[in-house]
């Protein structure tokens, strides 16, 4: 199917494609004229930097409270609206329960929930104390959940009573720090399992009161996990500062306008669903479409048609998914107040931006970010040229780079030459930029350099100054816009009693970008059987969640590894793909 | 095919996505994803795989509708018949 193939390589944009001006129209003007110190200061203007209060009270107290901020969906088609002004009031009856509860400032406050209003109280809320918020993906499985909390020693987790009897029950034991759970829809109180308190009875009998507390610019505010290739899951720390760059990624890779009425389709349990999916668009004071059901394409073109959703911030996977659904589908609705689309999370192939222009009406914006850089750093923007397949340029106030590391020394050398390719690079010193990753300090001053962030992403630059994405730089999978650390994986594998050595990788898939593969080599005793392959995918799953999980499991007799010991996932993926095997000079003999 | 036939069905494909799955414990009118950790590509493959193993036509229109194991073998034993 190779419909691309004489299509531009540039989509141009003219003045008739815009229904409104878009926020950034030329881009040098735009990066010239752009400070992070004017961001903050029109943001905050004389307030704390408080991320809920900027976002949610500044609106209230400017006579937009009524204006609607979340419209929820549920997955059985009721509709709940929450104001401006709720979410004022709820948020600071959800600050005094944390008080209440005798939550010190930068305690850590866990969220794992689906897309329900609660999940949104208690990331605000906590926000608004001054804890320091960490969603976690409703899909993890117990032990994914249990190495998140205990790494960010939480001391208080909000969830619902399914996914605490599913999930956290069996590993609360090896959480000593976390002394309160907050169960939201417990049937009723005589029912809630010991160790528990019931969100919506705490929430009901806090003080009708503003809360008053103050955050500062460099108070921690999130922590977002992400994997590395070895050893456990980072948890990066955001601050409350990290607010100028929601606003003004907002303002222009999103084009962000007061009447919008966005979706981003991202889970909180990822770093786009809470930048994205919460912060942003209420710092913006549009109205955010939250939907509680899983992926379903009827269902999305729907929302789209039905809650006249303007601007749509969605993934690749989400595409691939539609473009597989067929046209029809897509044609069965009418998209009139649509007028701009983004994507993030692995790169969109040209033919989905395409698809978008041919079957929506509008081409998809593809834009590039990390876990660590909180935010938005280079898009393509809504009033500016797309190159279908790229990333795009970087924000005004974003300086990237492409480098190469010294071997063996610290140096760092910066590649101008147009079409050099090399490690991307982004210049510290951000408003969102992470501060650490928790309790490592050594693995978080190792991403950095003469003062640039090291991404671990591989890139080029154009000669117009685009950007395109090659491939990741270490063994770290990202499948569906999710990174995923093979080690995590290969851990739980070998907790099997039949499991002597696992070895995982990315297998590269049309949809989701890559899907995890595992290899295994058995014990003695132990023989290859679809059997023991169902027993083992049941147990990886069982404890990493249907997101973590492999979706395929293959036998090996032995894994090939380094003469130090290491397992050549380099080598496995290479084989899995026909690939040449490159240099094997440490390879150990036999494998 | 019976309705037990094809209920036996959808349970061994979901027991080949989601080996964990203790079938005792699945409620048969309520919403599977509610009870079984599937993330969307585990949803794909599993309708695709009744499709493909059953031969009933499955349009993606229709997907919204199979929410609960009830579901999926009502669906399938309408178009079976």
């Amino acid at each position: 199917m190779d419909t691309h193939a004489d299509r531009p390589d540039r989509i141009r944009k003219v003045a008739a494609d815009w229904r409104i001006p878009p926020n950034l129209r030329d881009y040098a003007v735009a990066c010239s004229a752009f400070s992070w110190e004017a961001v903050s200061d029109r943001l905050a203007s004389g307030r704390d930097v408080n991320i809920a209060r900027l976002a949610i009270d500044r609106h209230v107290e400017g006579g937009a409270g009524a204006r609607i901020a979340f419209r929820f969906l549920s997955a059985t088609g009721e509709c709940r609206d929450l104001s401006y002004a709720d979410l004022a009031r709820l948020t600071d009856r959800f600050a005094h329960v944390l008080a209440s509860l005798g939550i010190a400032k930068g305690e850590r406050l866990f969220v794992l929930c689906g897309r329900i209003p609660e999940l949104y109280i208690a990331v605000l809320g906590g926000l608004k104390y001054g804890a320091v918020v960490s969603p976690l993906f409703s899909a993890f499985g117990p032990e994914p959940i249990a190495t998140r909390i205990a790494i960010g020693a939480g001391r208080v987790l909000v969830t619902t009573d399914a996914l605490y009897r599913r999930k956290v029950e069996s590993v609360r034991a090896q959480l000593p720090t976390l002394e309160h759970v907050l169960l939201v829809g417990t049937d009723d109180e005589s029912t809630t399992p010991p160790g528990t308190d019931d969100f919506s009875t705490l929430l009901a009998a806090a003080p009708e009161a503003p809360f008053v507390g103050s955050t500062a610019v460099d108070d921690m505010a999130l922590l977002h996990f992400t994997s590395g290739t070895t050893g456990k899951p980072k948890g990066a720390v955001h601050v409350h500062g990290a607010v100028a760059t929601h606003y003004a990624t907002g303002q222009y890779a999103l084009d962000l306008h007061p009447e919008d009425i966005f979706w981003c389709t991202a889970d909180p349990g990822w770093v786009t669903g809470t930048s994205y999916g919460i912060i942003a668009p209420l710092l913006h004071g549009v109205t955010s479409v939250v939907d509680a059901a899983e992926f379903d394409a009827e269902r999305w073109y729907a929302i789209l048609e039905a809650q006249r959703v303007s601007v749509w911030y969605t993934a690749p996977t989400a595409i691939r998914m539609l473009m597989k659904a067929g046209p029809e589908l897509a044609r069965q609705h009418r998209y009139p107040a649509l007028r701009f689309i983004a994507s993030v999370g692995e790169p969109l192939n040209p033919e989905a931006v395409w698809w978008g222009q041919d079957v929506l009406g509008l081409p998809i914006h593809d834009n590039w970010w990390q876990t660590e850089t909180g935010g938005i750093m280079i898009a393509n923007f809504a009033g500016l040229d797309i190159k279908p397949g790229s990333m795009g340029l970087p924000l005004p106030g974003v300086e990237a780079a492409i480098v190469q590391r010294g071997e063996g020394d610290e140096s760092l050398r910066v590649l101008d030459a147009a079409a050099a390719q090399g490690e991307l690079a982004l210049k510290a010193g951000w408003p969102s930029m992470f501060r650490g990753y928790l309790g490592e300090d050594e693995r978080y001053h190792r991403c950095f350099r003469d003062g640039y962030y090291l991404t671990g992403d591989l890139a080029r630059r154009d000669a117009d100054g685009y950007y395109w994405f090659i491939g990741r730089a270490d063994d770290v999978i990202k499948s569906a816009g999710h990174l995923i650390g093979p080690f995590e994986v290969e851990s739980a594998l070998m907790e099997h009693p039949a499991v002597a050595e696992a070895g995982v990788i990315g297998k590269p898939d049309p949809v989701v970008g890559e899907t995890v593969k595992a290899f295994v080599s058995l014990r003695k005793g132990f023989e290859p059987s679809a059997a023991l392959k169902l027993a083992l995918l049941g147990h990886a799953r069982k404890r990493l969640g249907a997101a973590v999980a492999p979706k395929e499991i293959a036998f090996l007799p032995a894994l090939p590894r380094t003469r130090s010991g290491k397992i050549m996932r380099r080598l496995l993926k290479a084989r899995e793909l026909g690939l040449p095997e490159g240099d094997l000079s440490t390879l150990e003999s036999g494998a | 095919m019976t309705e037990q036939a094809l209920r036996e069905l959808v349970m061994s494909i979901l027991k080949s996505i989601a080996p964990e799955v203790e079938e005792g414990e699945l409620v048969a009118g309520k919403a599977l994803r509610d009870q079984v950790d599937l993330d969307s590509m585990d949803w794909l493959n599993f309708l695709v795989a009744i499709h493909e193993r059953s031969a009933v036509d499955i349009p993606e229109s229709d997907y919204a509708r199979l929410a609960t194991l009830d579901d999926i073998v009502t669906y399938l034993v309408r178009k079976t018949r």
